[in-house]
């Protein structure tokens, strides 16, 4: 159970030399179900990108449990829905994991497909057009896809944004369901009443992780506080980060055991701080 | 039924190069319009056009060294568009410019070195020759090369036709589960260059873009399926290539423009007639349903 699915290192990613993440250290257990708030800009969505790879770290590293498949779930979608697609199509787009670019789709990736429809209440939109949708059927249709790509940690980010209340109500049930299967899933969100009633654990970010552990006292008055005073703006005469007392990663790598540290990092990690990773600084 | 014969069939019979011709035309469309497809739906329809100069330096050179031989200028347009692709597409990925000033940067100095090269020797009737094409005189070695490349592009569709679809529809996705979406972009642009080369045998740099891209745009107007519209857009390109050589055949007209207005002339009617075209679209969706 204690077992790390995802291990940040000293993890620092950003745009041109100016950090939206910085230093971010600790483990996201196996099964765990966290939330990822703060305000904008304070490197939510970057943090995901990093853990997805799209981002490559300025400094540190992201370990992913060996083998771990990620399903991802941008904020901006690069969807292009006037493309000529049916619902069908979008959907099956999850068996890619499982099948690759020649891989026959068989009888029972269909129904694996037909069942995720189900499961999201469009059974009766295969044949849709894609630039038909409402934006919470297409949310719905995403999530239709997460779920047959059948990953073991799940990235969201944002998936609650400008859908109705019934919809985000069917979207946790996923959420919930997935937890139930010992996958982990992160999910950015603003709702932070939201948060505290469904998700266990929270990462509080300003660009530096604020507070991070069990979702109410995560979400205590002063860590909130605390968290919006953070200035979104870059600056750019900032100073340069010098390395003090963080331990660099160049520096494990040297010693040849890189590796072991990783897991020796993530198991100390645990096992001071019960919820998931550090009360970080 | 004689008269019908005498007007569609017989000019194919009787002559060996219009057999030639549209044994060429046809194969070319049979590649270059499911390309010219996923050019429209990936909103670069008017790369293609871009790209269609860009292979001008290239042929140009060929010409220089060689004269009208088909080998070397093919060689030369090959090389060259590749070069104006790949390196747009490299920069439009690297750096924050995005792919269409950049192809736009690389085909217009592509484009002035071709004028360039081409003045330095040949007469202007060289440079039509250059531009318009030469589908009534295409030889065996022109046939086989065309050919080929129509297989090589059905091949690379059927192979990464996943990876093609993905990329066009959700590309962050696809980058999201696997490393195929970088190098099927580059594909993508190499099977245009190509198809570009093997059009400018039969129609010319300036109009191969056409018989590229008015089929695909045509079919657009008659389905919501990405497979159908590439079926559909060769059968277009089919019919317009056959009433092209008509056309020019008994109206003595330019071989290339008689097949692209031909095209023209069904993209006309499928704005006009097609189920997603203006007709039925405007005019016709006055009922609706209850629900």
């Amino acid at each position: 159970m204690t077992e790390p699915c995802l291990t940040f290192q000293d993890l620092t990613l950003g745009y041109n030399s100016h950090p939206a993440v910085h230093h971010l250290s600790g483990t996201v257990r196996r099964g765990s179900l966290t939330a990822v708030v703060g305000a904008n800009g304070s490197g939510k969505s970057t943090l995901m990108k990093g853990i997805v790879g799209i981002l490559k770290p300025m400094s540190g590293t992201v370990v992913k449990a060996s083998g771990a498949r990620i399903a991802y779930l941008p904020q901006q979608s690069e969807l292009d829905r006037t493309f000529p697609a049916r619902v069908l199509d979008l959907v099956s787009m999850g068996l890619w994991p499982r099948r690759g670019l020649l891989g026959r789709h068989t009888a029972q990736d269909r129904e694996s497909v037909a069942a995720a429809l189900q499961a999201v209440g469009l059974q009766d939109f295969e044949q849709r057009a894609l630039d038909t949708l409402s934006g919470g059927q297409l949310q719905r249709a995403l999530f239709a896809r997460v779920l047959v790509q059948d990953a073991d940690l799940i990235l969201l980010d944002e998936p609650f944004n400008a859908i109705d209340a019934k919809t985000v109500g069917d979207l946790i049930d996923l959420i919930r369901r997935w937890h139930g299967e010992e996958r982990t899933v992160m999910v950015v969100a603003h709702d932070l009443d939201l948060v505290r009633r469904h998700f266990p654990e929270t990462l509080l970010m300003a660009r530096q992780p604020m507070a991070w552990g069990e979702t109410l006292a995560t979400l205590k008055p002063e860590n909130l506080l605390r968290a919006r005073r953070f200035h979104e703006a870059w600056e750019e005469n900032a100073p340069w980060c010098e390395p003090e007392g963080h331990a660099h990663p160049h520096e494990h790598e040297h010693d040849g055991h890189g590796h072991d540290h990783a897991h020796t990092h993530g198991r100390a990690r645990g096992e001071t701080v019960p919820a998931s990773g550090p009360k970080a600084a | 039924m004689h008269g019908v014969y005498s007007l569609l069939v017989a000019p194919f019979v009787d002559y060996a190069f219009m057999q030639r011709a549209l044994a060429g035309s046809l194969l070319l469309s049979l590649g270059a319009c499911p390309i010219g497809v996923f050019l429209m739906l990936r909103r670069m329809s008017l790369s293609g056009d871009a790209m269609s100069h860009a292979i001008l330096p290239g042929a140009a050179a060929g010409f220089l060294f060689y004269g009208l031989e088909i080998l070397p200028m093919t060689i030369g347009g090959l090389v060259a568009g590749l070069v104006v692709a790949l390196g747009a597409g490299a920069i439009s990925r690297f750096t924050v410019q995005r792919e269409d000033a950049s192809m736009a940067a690389f085909y217009l100095i592509s484009l002035a070195l071709g004028v360039l090269m081409v003045s330095i020797r040949g007469s202007s009737v060289d440079l039509m020759h250059v531009l318009f094409g030469t589908v009534l005189a295409l030889d065996n070695e022109a046939l086989v090369l065309i050919g080929s490349i129509a297989a090589v592009t059905l091949a690379a569709l059927f192979v990464f036709w996943r990876a093609l679809v993905a990329e066009c529809l959700d590309p962050l996705f696809l980058r999201s589960v696997s490393r195929w979406g970088g190098p099927v972009h580059f594909v993508f642009l190499g099977l245009v260059v190509l198809n570009l080369v093997g059009g400018f045998q039969a129609l010319g740099t300036l109009l191969s873009v056409g018989l590229m891209m008015l089929p695909a745009a045509a079919a657009r107007f008659w389905t919501n399926r990405a497979g159908f519209m590439c079926v559909l857009s060769v059968a277009i390109g089919f019919a317009s290539c056959t009433a092209g050589l008509l056309l020019s055949y008994h109206a003595a007209l330019p071989s290339g423009p008689a097949i692209v207005l031909s095209a023209g002339i069904v993209y006309f009617l499928s704005i006009l007639l097609g189920p997603r075209g203006v007709l039925r679209t405007r005019t016709i969706a006055h009922r609706h349903r209850t629900a």
